[in-house]
């Protein structure tokens, strides 16, 4: 008997007892919501089931990375639309990082002007629902390019008018994944030298022609394989035949106007995330690198920089899943995104809405959650390592 | 003898009293809900001039709504007991799978997939409709066969998308199709210059061309490229609502056929010696009683509302800014498709 009560008393044993009933209840619960559902659907006659995913599209879409036709599977455009996402999502949060830098170091310049302009910026941005800056690029970006006929030619290869950036094609992709290829064991290769000649200042206090290389490794090397590839394949160069140029890859103007909004939008946040992180590192720093003889750009780069990012890095990881989340808004302008073609053509056409929705929701999860992983490794390496 | 007698006319009573009390009807959740709620709810279309459109005083026009609107008179014997729902492109399917509405009357067009998935049935043709496009006039394309090359908008998930994709790739033409999740966004970046032509069917272009900023700058294509069939859906199930929901459209088509108007009903009741017209109106038959309803149903929604015709005139055509032509809608009897099974 006391050894009955003695194990009910166990601390561990009434943990896990617990979480045992935690889980079972959890479990138990989302099978009983999707057998009811699936059962009230048989009831009122509604498809169910992933079958659907087989069937052909039929749907046009004007934004193809994928090689997607119009008579591919459904999960063909499935693709499409998560490809759509990803490219929008990632060019957004690369250049909204780069532009968020540029404005929150600005704000806490001593320049009076430039302070005030970014200021002014970050407070005009926060303030405004997202939908404004998508639904105003949008028209905006419309209304400023021209009709097709009247496109503005660049170099007569490629053309730029409101039904979007026409540019060549090659014929085969091939050269380009060699130069692509190259561009990046180049890389790799001044990355590995600049290690070693970092490695040989710290040993012996001699300087290294890193600068010289480079510019060979990082920009020559690259240009002369892009340059052969483009040699090395025919073009698909795009002519005017009717309503508007035939040929050539078209980048939409919902796309543009998509990556503006969430740029400029996102770039406000990230300012203000920057200049926190900035002001959290002890002015006695910049002091004494000042007093160390260290120029200010040397100041920010070496000594400020390093240390704000621990308190930028978190934060930042936010701002990179609402990019992310935030992408859906291309919905409003027609941009072909998983929710415009998958929750919005799809849907429509199959009707099967809890198939199609959970499937959405778990690419949002899948790829914040992969956005959040990388964020956290890059966290854990700039801490601050105590020796 | 007279014990047999007796017992016989009390038996005979009873079966007498019993049929004569009520008819035994299937049940109708759907139809004991309006009943008990006092109105109906129609789900329509977020705003198409014509069809369902709400003006500044929130009052809803269109020959859809006016269906409805002869329902709610037929079941509830008052065509002002309607609630109308606008619902987009996206919202009409599940707003009506969820019970939320009684019925759409949403210039929906009927195909085999609708039906056979989405646990949903159409329960007649209000409209014949066909798709085509708007295009400027600047342009000079006078068929959708002048317009390879052209990008179109269109609404996202309805059959115009997927009919315009099918239709140029069968003829080897090539256009780039946008699109946009509502109507009106579509529309709107048309105007804007985004697209050479938007997509829609001739009754809901002749409506929406309003919406441009300078209508006279743009043309109708008149060739079709679809037949795109409307007409109101309700749920699988309750049978008894779905006759209800038919019959009542089939009545305002017979009506038509058989006379009967909004002004001349009240004398074609009291006085009409057609079978027909006196069976729809609930002089003799017992209509109404088999489907759970008075039997001046028809009466009251005529009386309301009028015939199709007279709906049709008043929406659409030449009464209203759209103009259309009766064209298919128009009646058997008169070249046109609208047909409808006897009152018998």
């Amino acid at each position: 008997m006391a050894s009955v009560l003695s194990f009910i008393n166990d601390k561990r044993v009434r943990d896990l007892f617990y979480q045992v009933a935690l889980v079972l209840g959890l479990v138990g619960a989302t099978v009983w919501f999707v057998r009811n559902a699936s059962e009230n659907m048989v009831k009122a006659g509604i498809a169910s089931g992933f079958d659907f995913l087989w069937r052909t599209s039929g749907i046009e879409v004007p934004f193809v990375l994928t090689g997607y036709t119009q008579q591919d599977n459904i999960l063909a455009l499935f693709w499409v639309g998560i490809a759509n996402t990803m490219l929008v999502t990632v060019i957004a949060i690369a250049l909204a990082t780069v532009l968020g830098f540029i404005i929150g170091i600005a704000r806490l310049s001593s320049h009076w002007l430039l302070s005030t302009i970014a200021g002014a910026y970050i407070e005009f941005v926060r303030n405004i629902p997202l939908l404004f800056f998508v639904l105003f690029w949008y028209f905006g970006v419309i209304a400023a390019l021209p009709a097709p006929r009247a496109s503005l030619s660049l170099f007569g290869v490629a053309f730029l008018n409101n039904r979007g950036l026409t540019i060549p094609l090659p014929d085969s992709p091939a050269p380009f994944r060699w130069a692509l290829a190259i561009m990046l064991l180049s890389w790799l290769i001044q990355w590995l030298v600049m290690r070693w000649a970092r490695r040989r200042k710290e040993e012996t206090g001699r300087d290294a022609p890193v600068l010289l290389l480079g510019i060979l490794f990082v920009l020559i090397v690259p240009a002369l394989a892009f340059t052969w590839a483009g040699l090395a394949v025919r073009w698909d160069v795009p002519v005017l035949r009717g309503f508007n140029y035939r040929g050539g890859f078209v980048v939409i103007p919902e796309f543009v106007a998509l990556l503006a909004a969430l740029v400029t939008y996102t770039a406000g946040f990230i300012a203000e995330i920057v200049r926190g992180g900035i002001q959290a590192v002890p002015h006695g720093q910049s002091e004494a690198s000042a007093a160390l003889g260290l120029r200010p750009g040397q100041i920010l780069r070496l000594v400020v920089i390093p240390q704000a990012l621990r308190v930028i890095v978190p934060p930042m990881t936010n701002q990179y899943l609402n990019v992310l989340k935030n992408s859906s808004f291309g919905a409003a302008i027609a941009y072909p995104d998983i929710v415009s073609l998958f929750m919005g053509s799809a849907l429509n056409n199959t009707g099967q809405a809890i198939e199609i929705i959970a499937m959405t929701l778990a690419v949002y999860l899948v790829i914040g959650l992969a956005v959040s992983a990388f964020m956290n490794w890059y966290n854990a390496r700039i801490a601050l390592v105590t020796r | 003898m007279t014990k047999m007698m007796i017992l016989g006319a009390a038996a005979a009573l009873a079966v007498a009293a019993t049929s004569a009390h009520a008819q035994q009807l299937a049940p109708s959740p759907t139809l004991d809900a309006i009943k008990a709620r006092g109105h109906l709810e129609c789900g329509v279309h977020l705003g198409l001039p014509g069809f369902s459109f709400a003006n500044d005083k929130g009052e809803w026009t269109g020959l859809d709504v006016d269906y409805c609107k002869a329902l709610a008179a037929a079941v509830l014997g008052d065509a002002t007991k309607v609630k109308f729902t606008p619902t987009s492109v996206q919202q009409r399917w599940p707003i009506l799978q969820s019970g939320q509405v009684d019925l759409l009357s949403r210039n929906s067009t009927i195909t085999f997939s609708r039906n056979a998935t989405l646990g949903l049935n159409f329960q007649g043709i209000n409209f014949y409709e066909g798709q085509t496009f708007i295009v400027r006039k600047s342009t000079n394309a006078k068929t959708a066969a002048d317009l390879d090359g052209a990008s179109v908008c269109v609404a996202a998930g309805s059959t115009e998308e997927k009919n315009a994709a099918d239709w140029f790739r069968e003829r080897n033409l090539k256009v780039t199709i946008t699109n946009f999740q509502k109507n009106d966004d579509a529309i709107a970046a048309y105007d804007a210059g985004r697209c050479d032509a938007y997509t829609a069917g001739v009754g809901a272009l002749a409506g929406q061309r309003a919406k441009l900023k300078v209508p006279d700058e743009h043309i109708i294509l008149t060739q079709p490229i679809s037949n795109d069939p409307q007409g109101p859906v309700t749920r699988y199930g309750d049978e008894r609502w779905q006759l209800i929901v038919r019959w009542v459209l089939n009545g305002t088509i017979a009506a038509e056929a058989l006379g009967v108007t909004s002004a001349n009903v009240d004398e074609m009741k009291a006085n009409s010696k057609n079978s027909e017209v006196r069976r729809l109106l609930g002089v003799e038959g017992g209509f109404g009683a088999m489907m759970g309803l008075p039997d001046d149903w028809m009466y009251k929604a005529i009386k309301q509302v009028g015939n199709y015709g007279e709906s049709y005139e008043r929406s659409v055509g030449m009464g209203s800014p759209l103009k259309l032509e009766r064209g298919q809608n128009q009646l058997w009897t008169k070249g046109g498709l609208l047909f409808t099974p006897p009152f018998q």
